[in-house]
């Protein structure tokens, strides 16, 4: 029989077995112990795996990384901040840190805003099942393939002859460009960042249409009748009503955008000043096999990322107490 | 995976390493031959030549050949030297990456794999240096290409091979719109086209001694001699068909295609001998619809100088089958049969029956250069080779920048070697 199929076999018959192994032995075990300290050894028992798979697969490779920051290429002898310092003096990274932030800020306003608007939008019309389902696909789409996608919307090809790139031919039609449109710096951010913010306003729109349907009918109404009109509604009662909502879709956008890296491996490759953080994370470990600088970037974006994650867990557990 | 920053980092070692283990995995077929898993480069066209290649080897032994091609070669085999799963045999990014796991002993000599007598007298000995590491052999050439060939249009372009360069660059565009095709757009490789132009101009400005030097890292970026060669590359771009967005945008495969169009774009195209299929595949081009003539000489006190390159190859995992292959993929017969195919130039001498006229005369130029020299950006350190593609993208976007863009290359140069 082919190797594979045997352990595709090992794989479907053993797991279970495993897991069913461990709730047998571990109820045998809590037999030994007298009633009363059962119930408070039990809970121990049943999160130890997942305990020890995120000691295995994240405490410890986060420490790992925190310890190979301070050394040298190989991993061998200490250098103190010298790979930070590199981090921050060095012209390449400073640009993708700028790159970055303008990721953040712009595709982070651009998604929420948009899809606050279409949300709000859909909401009125008849169809919104579908309109919404239109803008969320997208987001079902791998950031590769959204990146070959637009690389073909944003082709470039030298003036005069045909422009196969989508946006260039609808700009020669009117007697414009061709534009270079992902070679161009700086301005070749923003039509990167567009690429994200296509793919992830679906996700925006529906997490705060969501919130939209839980704001109470009567308020609305209410407010009508008194007299507001639907800008001062929207002022008035359903963005502060929203804001929770608003605020975590906002820190997981800020996230993505913090470890953007498919649209500018696969659209540039980090050449004309496009590269950003995890780009250069990614040039330290593979191309310059840089093990101590690569894991420094890492922290300095494990570092930023930290407060977000920080603000949407506290967000969390109020919501939580809430209900 | 969502919320971890390292999780990048993972996401692609993990890729890389379900990659190795796909092809790691299994070593038992059904016939009772013994699986070799081999990854390389090589796609498409180039895929089909080297399973054609080793077709002959697998009905011989009954043996299997798992191949995966892979363009992030280099991040695959870092992953797999660093986990100690890797494929028994694989394509090598280049002479540089080689020469590292060369001497960490990831990559296995060969001294006792060849027969060394055999392999010596068949390989022209500037690769049989290469494919060496403190005295061991680790790496061969399954094939090679020949660099700085200028290739035009009969049917436009009909004034023979000039004798100089100036000669080249004073050429009538006639009814082109430019002189010179440039394309050195290629993914995560963007701008090695460029170091191509680069290398030939200073192993033909300033001889092999400041090419050596300079790959090897005693010679300065900022000189005067890599300076000028930057500067006769910006000419060339300065000539160029649709200008610097072009240059920047136009992928190197679809860089000749202007060459078969009507009116023509350009007259000449630079590139190497591997390009033919790529005219006949992108640019719509026939047999007959493009010829060559190599780079002219600079300086004369460095005449007959040419680059070339090839693809090397290495043993990760010392298996029989592994070792019998490796051994069958260095003989002329093995190797004639990609030549046949076409689109690439032998390591080994022995092969003579080229199938057209082009690869005919590559390889004998290849034979009897003068002065022959690898492509200086595959020997340099990933790091610094990486800079200097990303070096050409920048200078060909704008040229005034030269001088911070040598002092850069300089600064990469220094860091790459360790300084």
């Amino acid at each position: 029989m082919d190797q594979r199929l045997i352990q595709a076999a090992i794989v479907v018959i053993g797991v279970p077995g495993v897991l069913i192994g461990y709730v047998v032995l571990a109820e045998r075990l809590l037999g030994l112990f007298e009633e009363r300290r059962r119930a408070r050894i039990r809970p121990w028992i049943w999160i130890a795996p997942a305990v020890l798979f995120l000691v295995v697969f994240l405490v410890y490779p986060t420490f790992n990384t925190i310890v190979l920051s301070f050394q040298d290429k190989a991993g061998q002898a200490f250098v103190g901040l010298a790979n930070y310092e590199y981090f921050f003096s060095n012209s390449d990274t400073l640009v993708s840190l700028r790159n970055t932030v303008l990721w953040v800020v712009l595709m982070t306003l651009g998604v929420v805003g948009l899809g606050l608007v279409i949300a709000i939008l859909v909401d009125r019309v008849r169809y919104e099942s579908i309109a919404k389902s239109v803008i969320f696909v997208p987001l079902a789409i791998s950031f590769v393939a959204a990146s070959i996608i637009w690389t073909f919307m944003y082709q470039f090809r030298a003036p005069g002859s045909t422009q196969t790139g989508t946006l260039n031919a609808v700009l020669g039609l009117v007697g414009l460009g061709p534009e270079a449109f992902i070679q161009t710096a700086p301005f070749n951010n923003v039509f990167l960042i567009i690429v994200g913010i296509w793919m992830w306003t679906g996700f925006a729109m529906v997490i705060l249409s969501a919130g939209l349907k839980g704001i109470s009918t009567e308020l609305l109404e209410a407010a009508r009748v008194d007299g507001a009109n639907e800008l001062q509604v929207f002022r008035g009662i359903i963005f502060p009503l929203l804001l929770p909502t608003i605020f975590v879709v906002g820190t997981t956008i800020v996230i993505t955008a913090l470890k953007s890296f498919d649209v500018i491996y696969t659209m540039t490759s980090g050449n004309f000043d496009t590269s950003v953080i995890a780009f250069q994370m990614y040039k330290e470990m593979f191309t310059a096999g840089h093990l101590g600088r690569a894991s420094a970037v890492a922290i300095v974006l494990l570092v930023t990322i930290i407060p977000f994650m920080a603000h949407n867990i506290r967000r969390f557990r109020e919501q939580e107490a809430i209900r | 995976m969502q919320r971890r920053p390292t999780g990048l980092r993972g996401v692609v070692a993990l890729g890389a390493a379900a990659m190795l283990v796909a092809v790691a995995c299994g070593t038992g077929t059904p016939s009772g031959g013994n699986k070799v898993t081999v990854i390389g480069t090589w796609g498409g066209a180039e895929q089909e030549a080297f399973l054609a290649m080793v077709k002959p080897w697998e009905e011989k032994t009954g043996n299997v050949v798992q191949y995966t091609g892979t363009r992030d070669i280099n991040a695959v085999l870092t992953t797999g030297v660093a986990s100690g799963i890797l494929p028994d045999l694989a394509g090598l990014p280049g002479p540089g990456q080689m020469f590292e796991w060369g001497k960490s002993g990831a990559l296995k000599p060969l001294d006792d794999v060849l027969d060394i007598e055999t392999y010596k007298a068949e390989t022209s000995p500037a690769f049989v240096d290469l494919g060496t590491v403190d005295g061991k052999i680790v790496g061969v050439f399954i094939k090679s290409a020949l660099k700085g060939l200028i290739w035009y249009n009969p049917g436009d372009y009909t004034g023979g091979a000039p004798a100089s360069w100036d000669d080249v660059m004073s050429t009538s565009t006639g009814g082109a719109e430019a002189l010179w095709c440039v394309g050195i757009e290629s993914g995560a490789a963007s701008g090695w086209p460029g170091t191509d132009w680069i290398e030939d101009f200073v192993l033909r400005q300033s001889g092999p001694d400041v090419y050596d030097a300079w790959v090897a890292g005693t010679h300065a970026w900022a000189s005067p001699e890599i300076k000028s060669a930057f500067e006769g590359f910006g000419e060339v771009l300065d000539a160029s068909y649709g200008g610097a967005d072009t240059v920047v945008s136009t992928n190197f495969g679809d860089g000749a295609n202007p060459l078969f169009t009507d009116p023509p774009g350009c007259v000449f195209h630079h590139q190497a001998s591997f390009i033919t299929s790529f005219f006949k595949d992108q640019g719509g081009a026939a047999d007959g619809d493009f010829d060559f003539f190599p780079m002219p000489d600079i300086n004369p006190a460095y005449a007959g100088a040419f680059t070339g390159a090839g693809d090397l190859f290495g043993m990760f995992n010392d298996k029989p089958a592994a070792r019998d292959l490796l051994k069958y993929l260095v003989t002329a017969e093995a190797q004639q049969i990609w030549v046949s195919i076409g689109g690439a130039l032998s390591g080994n001498t022995k092969v003579t029956d080229y199938p057209d006229d082009v690869s005919k005369r590559s390889a004998e130029i290849l034979g009897s250069a003068k002065i022959f020299r690898f492509d200086g950006g595959d020997l340099m350190p990933t790091a610094l080779q990486s800079a200097f593609f990303g070096a050409i993208v920048e200078f060909a976007q704008d040229q005034s920048k030269l001088d911070e863009i040598l002092a850069g290359l300089d600064e990469a140069s220094t860091a790459a070697r360790g300084g």
